[in-house]
């Protein structure tokens, strides 16, 4: 097969072009078609984690951002019923952890919460959790606030393909996973993460803040103050600003 | 500029505050008269512990879930402590000004609520009157001017603290040595736009405080404490709610002690912990446990200055004067009346602001050599709040203290039911109009017990009499529905 362009997929009844590689995500994102998506990043190997990116295709829940695209596939994405799968992971990445929105330096910047509002989350739901979880203050420039980790493994893969380091890895089960850092001492200070890197800044949360710095985008500045979470370049959008916030 | 619409966030906050309620326990004497009376607050506590190990530059954002009717004042007392944190003993000029009118109107918007809200019905209708008319829809109805003015007040003070937050609760305003946004030009002349309406509506709900004070001489005595007073005061003596020193004065208005730096506050203060209450009972070390409590809030403040630096809240202030004879006031319900004149002095002070070039200036964040200790203090509306940190080497907090209006106001209010009690007790019974006029004597303090069900004004409240001999004799109860229920 030569001429790729001419494949399709079916999403909601839209006619969606790929080519051999590509993910249903990856066509999805191409065609500005959003959808609602949080361990991944492009660029980054997919993870399929979050489980959020589910779709049904041919009738079978799958998860967007790790299936290939195949000729033929038809594809439900925004459902009133996949919406509200996705609300009820949302409620439940909320409430595994401790999220305290209004005293958090993200709020108006984390995706977490971005994508709660736009699923029409209005409470946490289930019974909080209430995990009690170390916080790593000692690094110079940056804090690891396990409270609000969500698990996605972004930083592990940034601090792997793109630092060219391997500074996080997630470790044990259930309820017990957690994310720790490959340092003799498990310390953030005697691992080798700088704050040029790329998973200092690729957290979607705010469990990777810049030490010292907080609050210094005024509301009505932040990043889903001004852009939609839907909007399917918004991975450029973010990083930019994080990286604003050190400057 | 964005406008609300797009300000939207999830606010999922798993730690449920405690919903306020309030209980008094009356105990009596042989002779039946109530000898303590113990006024128990259900609190959010553990604060200080939960901070413990977080980041400090978050500290000012947490503290405003400390409160949902004064996160502006937790806000800029924790911010001025994380300034002495990062080494900054001034901001710039800008910064301050803008910090300054954020507290304004969060002074202007508190004391607008509590007035119009929740204590205008009863100095309007009178303590006795008929509860299903005592409140602010009563007061809509047969005084429908001054509940709009009322309205107009709050809102104004809240529009300030959207400008420079971004939001009127849970807004972000400040960085640590200073400020994340300037004052726009737009901004600033909306501001200015309604300020002279403020000034009016302002004036006259001094004026009528004036009226209901004089006319009623009756409440001259009303839960009235020959107290001690702390507040801070600026440099002049004049009355300051932002930054300045502490000054405490006996009742007959003698010094104890005067400009003093409050970042050693814990040599001035200390607190009790008695077994009934978790609020703890402050007290100036100087005249030690049993004398040394005192009040903090606008009578306080209206007391202790020497003067008022704007015009119209001057001359209100001393017609206050007047009122004392030139001593100070001590009627517990010349608080509504001081909390009006400060609400004037917060209308003019903010159009002072709006009118000062500076305001507009962009230079806002200061720096300097990190310290391990701050202690930020200021005038909350309800009186002198104390914010103290220890931070570790990482920057994570290590212990923190604070001292909260209401808890400077404990002793007072448990003496002012007391005198109430004593005097509105008939035999053995709790009556209504007993538990009414307990009621107006603490609100007067306006404590702040939670604020969401003291938004509406309604504040559940139990009443229980002991005896002598240490059994209950009588116990009712009030819902926040107004039902009063006898329970024993
Ligand atoms: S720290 Fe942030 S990026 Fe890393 S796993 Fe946790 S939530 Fe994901
Ligand atoms: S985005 Fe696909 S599983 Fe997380
Ligand atoms: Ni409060």
């Amino acid at each position: 097969m030569n001429n790729n362009a001419d494949k399709i997929i079916k999403i909601d009844g839209v006619d969606v072009p790929f080519k051999d590689g590509q993910t249903i995500m990856d066509a999805a994102l191409a065609a500005d078609i959003y959808i609602p998506h949080l361990c991944h990043k492009p660029g980054l190997s997919p993870h399929g984690s979050c489980k959020l990116c589910t779709v049904d295709v041919n009738g079978r829940p799958a998860s967007s951002c790790t299936m290939p695209a195949s000729e033929g596939q038809e594809i439900a994405n925004n459902t009133p019923a996949l919406n509200e799968v996705r609300k009820s992971i949302t409620q439940m990445l909320f409430i595994e952890g401790n999220h305290l929105c209004p005293s958090c330096e993200k709020t108006g910047d984390c995706t977490l919460q971005a994508i709660g509002y736009h699923l029409g989350m209005l409470d946490g739901h289930f019974p909080q959790f209430y995990p009690r979880r170390e916080v790593d203050a000692s690094h110079g420039s940056l804090v690891l606030d396990r409270d609000r980790c969500i698990m996605c493994e972004l930083c592990v893969r940034a601090s792997r393909e793109c630092d060219g380091k391997n500074v996080f890895t997630i470790s044990g089960r259930g309820t017990n996973r957690h994310l720790i850092v490959n340092s003799d001492s498990g310390k953030l200070v005697d691992s080798d993460i700088e704050l040029e890197d790329m998973a200092a800044h690729i957290c979607p949360v705010g469990a990777i803040l810049i030490k010292d710095h907080g609050y210094e985008v005024p509301i009505g500045r932040r990043t889903f103050d001004i852009h939609s979470v839907a909007e399917t370049d918004l991975d450029d959008v973010i990083l930019t600003k994080v990286r604003h916030h050190d400057e | 500029m964005s406008n609300n619409e797009n300000l939207r966030r999830i606010a999922v906050d798993p730690v449920t505050r405690v919903e306020g309620h309030g209980k008094i326990t009356l105990l009596l004497d042989e002779a039946n008269h109530v000898r303590e009376a113990r006024f128990h607050i259900v609190e959010f506590r553990g604060f200080e512990k939960f901070i413990q190990g977080r980041p400090y530059w978050e500290v000012p954002y947490f503290v405003q879930r400390l409160c949902g009717i004064c996160p502006v004042s937790h806000h800029l007392a924790a911010a001025k402590a994380v300034d002495q944190l990062v080494g900054v003993d001034e901001l710039t000029p800008t910064s301050t000004k803008l910090r300054k009118l954020l507290h304004f109107g969060q002074t202007m918007q508190s004391h607008a609520l509590h007035f119009f809200h929740l204590s205008s019905p009863d100095l309007l209708f009178g303590f006795g009157s008929n509860l299903e008319h005592r409140n602010i829809i009563g007061v809509i109805e047969d005084f429908p001017d001054l509940a709009l003015k009322g309205v107009r007040l709050r809102k104004y003070g809240q529009q300030v603290i959207e400008v420079i937050s971004g939001k009127r609760i849970h807004g972000a305003a400040t960085v640590p040595g200073g400020m994340n946004k300037a004052l726009t030009i737009e901004e600033r002349d909306r501001l200015l736009a309604d300020i002279n309406d403020v000034l009016t509506w302002a004036q006259e709900a001094v004026d009528l405080n004036e009226k209901i004070h004089t006319s009623h001489p009756e409440n001259h005595g009303f839960g009235r404490l020959n107290s001690n007073y702390l507040s801070m005061v600026g440099d002049k003596g004049e009355l300051e709610l932002y930054h300045g020193g502490l000054r405490a004065n006996k009742s007959d208005g003698s010094s104890i002690f005067d400009q003093f730096d409050y970042r050693g506050y814990y040599n001035i203060i200390r607190e009790e912990v008695r077994s009934w209450s978790y609020m703890k009972f402050p007290y100036l070390t100087e005249l030690g446990r049993d004398d040394g409590w005192y009040r903090v809030g606008p009578l306080a403040r209206i007391n202790n200055c020497d003067y008022i630096a704007t015009p119209l809240a001057e001359a209100a202030r001393k017609s206050f004067k007047a009122f004392g004879n030139g001593g100070f006031v001590h009627d517990t319900l010349a608080y509504h009346w001081a909390r009006m004149i400060e609400v004037l002095h917060c209308a003019e002070a903010i159009r002072d602001l709006l009118l000062d070039p500076e305001i507009l200036g962009t230079d806002l964040v200061m720096k300097g050599e990190k310290r391990e200790e701050g202690v930020g203090v200021i005038e909350a509306p309800r009186g002198t709040l104390f914010h103290h940190y220890k931070v570790n080497e990482d920057g994570t907090i290590k212990k923190a203290n604070l001292i909260v209006s209401t808890t400077s106001n404990n002793q007072a209010m448990n003496e002012s039911v007391r005198s109430v009690a004593n005097e509105y007790l008939d035999g053995n019974e709790i009556t209504e109009g007993l538990l009414n006029h307990l009621e107006v004597a603490i609100r007067a303090y306006d404590p702040c017990l939670s604020c969401a069900t003291h938004a509406l004004g309604k504040m559940p409240l139990e009443v229980e009499l002991i005896g002598a001999d240490g059994e209950a004799v009588d116990r009712i109860e009030k819902a926040s529905s107004g039902a009063i229920n006898r329970t024993l």
